[in-house]
């Protein structure tokens, strides 16, 4: 077998086209999906079991199903019920875009509260209870205390998240989306080369993945200055 | 309601207290008054720290009553809250917030829970830093600081709310013998300007010099309360006399 590299050099501007796609699915996922595990974690802590137990079986379902599945489900399933398609999120959910933001979202947010939660979880009971002691609201030693301890705690696993949803975005392809996978499909489809096409569509993957690596290695190292830092 | 209950800043009485089956507290009764100092000591396990712990609500008690400064703590928060406000705590692990700089970690309480300014939380966290002998520490991280540094911090941290009483628990247990003097002195100043103070410690010779009333603690009981000089010149109980031998022969 051959290697075309001129078919590389050729279809790696094309797909590059589609990246723009891949960071807008990336991203506004990645911040609504971030904004949801919030609301999530904050009902599954809240210590009331009508608030947690819903909140339970929600990251249960989204994280024990096959993202793929929930894609299908939310693209080819929902148009066929009456009520969404006269509910008020019709416009989203009939667009794929839409539809592919909103199964990410739905899926990352499961993910990411519970990543939130280790965080929680892992602050030092005794540094709530100084806080508690010296009078400040629940509220602000949330704010203050737990929160900022807890974000830099998981931000390894949260950076995780990120580069496992960044590869998720490519499964918008399966629903008509020109993301770079979307458009690396179209390209084999047209010049039977699976090989040359998808390595170099693995090259653009990796080197995303690379950047975030680094972003957030960055702003772990940042937001740990008062551990490394010695007499 | 008693007339004691005026000049008691703490006062408890009946206190029970439960984790699951097991009675930490039994039937506490105690006043406390206006600069008063109380060193409570006992074997581990024995209920010092839950008693105070209840004090300022760390630790529900199950049933009794504690009033503090003429509140009685209930599961309300307002109540909490007000209780707190006049309650500084010292821990045995400093429990300072390990992301905040030394003047950040005082400021913090003033700023969200007594609504001070930027200004005048910091001349308050200035002038409480200077009285535990570290200002030249403030824009430290508290990693940065050795035990001794870390305890006089959170002093400092818990004066700046500005407390009628000062709960300290076992706060020199975590240091190394060389860092417990610089953390008694500062108590025992704060003893001498009139603090309330009820001190969980081993620290025996603190004790005797500081402690207006000795409590020993046993299985969740107070076995025996009284004066430093009574308590060891002649305790009462077996139990005390033991517990002293045990502590006192090393």
């Amino acid at each position: 077998m051959s290697f075309d590299f001129d078919l590389i050099l050729d279809s790696i501007p094309k797909m590059l086209m589609g990246i723009g796609l891949t960071f807008q699915l990336l991203f506004l996922s990645l911040l609504l999906g971030t904004a949801l595990a919030i609301i999530l974690l904050i009902m599954r802590i809240s210590g009331r079991w009508y608030l947690s137990w819903p909140t339970m079986v929600y990251i249960y379902i989204f994280r024990g199903t096959p993202i793929l599945v929930q894609i299908f489900i939310i693209y080819y399933g929902f148009p066929q019920l009456e009520f969404i398609r006269e509910g008020i999120f019709w416009p989203i959910l009939k667009e794929p875009f839409g539809c592919a933001i909103v199964a990410l979202t739905l899926n990352t947010g499961a993910y990411v509260s519970e990543i939130f939660r280790g965080g929680v979880i892992g602050v030092d009971r005794g540094l709530k209870e100084a806080g508690a002691a010296l009078g400040l609201s629940a509220t602000h030693r949330f704010i203050y205390i737990t929160a900022p301890i807890a974000i830099r705690l998981c931000l390894p696993a949260y950076s995780n998240d990120v580069i496992s949803l960044q590869k998720s975005t490519a499964l918008a392809s399966t629903i008509t989306l020109l993301d770079m996978t979307g458009i690396a499909r179209t390209i084999v489809a047209e010049t039977y080369a699976p090989y040359e096409v998808f390595i170099s569509l693995m090259c653009i993957y990796l080197i995303l993945t690379w950047v975030i690596q680094r972003s957030f290695g960055w702003l772990e190292k940042r937001m740990s200055r008062h551990i490394r830092e010695e007499v | 309601m008693s007339d004691s209950g005026q000049t008691n800043i703490i006062l408890m009485e009946n206190v029970d207290k439960f984790f699951g089956e097991f009675q930490a507290l039994k039937n506490i009764s105690l006043s406390v008054k206006k600069g008063e100092r109380i060193v409570v000591c006992g074997p581990s396990g024995s209920g010092k720290s839950t008693l105070i712990r209840c004090i300022n609500r760390l630790e529900e008690h199950s049933s009794g009553k504690i009033v503090v400064n003429g509140h009685e703590l209930t599961s309300a928060v307002k109540d909490i809250d007000a209780v707190r406000k006049e309650v500084g705590m010292v821990f045995q692990s400093f429990n300072l917030f390990p992301h905040l700089t030394v003047i950040n970690n005082l400021m913090l309480a003033p700023k969200l829970a007594r609504k001070a300014s930027k200004a005048e939380a910091y001349d308050i966290a200035m002038k409480f830093l200077e009285r535990v002998k570290i200002p030249e520490q403030a824009n430290k991280y508290p990693s940065q600081l050795s035990g001794g540094q870390q305890q006089r911090v959170a002093i400092a941290r818990a004066l700046c709310m500005n407390p009628l009483v000062m709960l300290f628990d076992e706060p020199t247990s975590a240091l190394d013998p060389e860092m417990i003097s610089e953390v008694l002195d500062v108590m025992t100043d704060l003893a001498q300007e009139g603090m309330t103070m009820i001190v969980v410690t081993h620290e025996m010779g603190f004790a005797r010099s500081v402690a207006d009333n000795m409590i020993f603690m046993d299985n969740g009981e107070i076995v025996e309360m009284n004066s430093p000089k009574e308590f060891f010149d002649n305790p009462k109980s077996d139990r005390t006399k033991l517990f002293l031998s045990q502590i006192l022969t090393h």
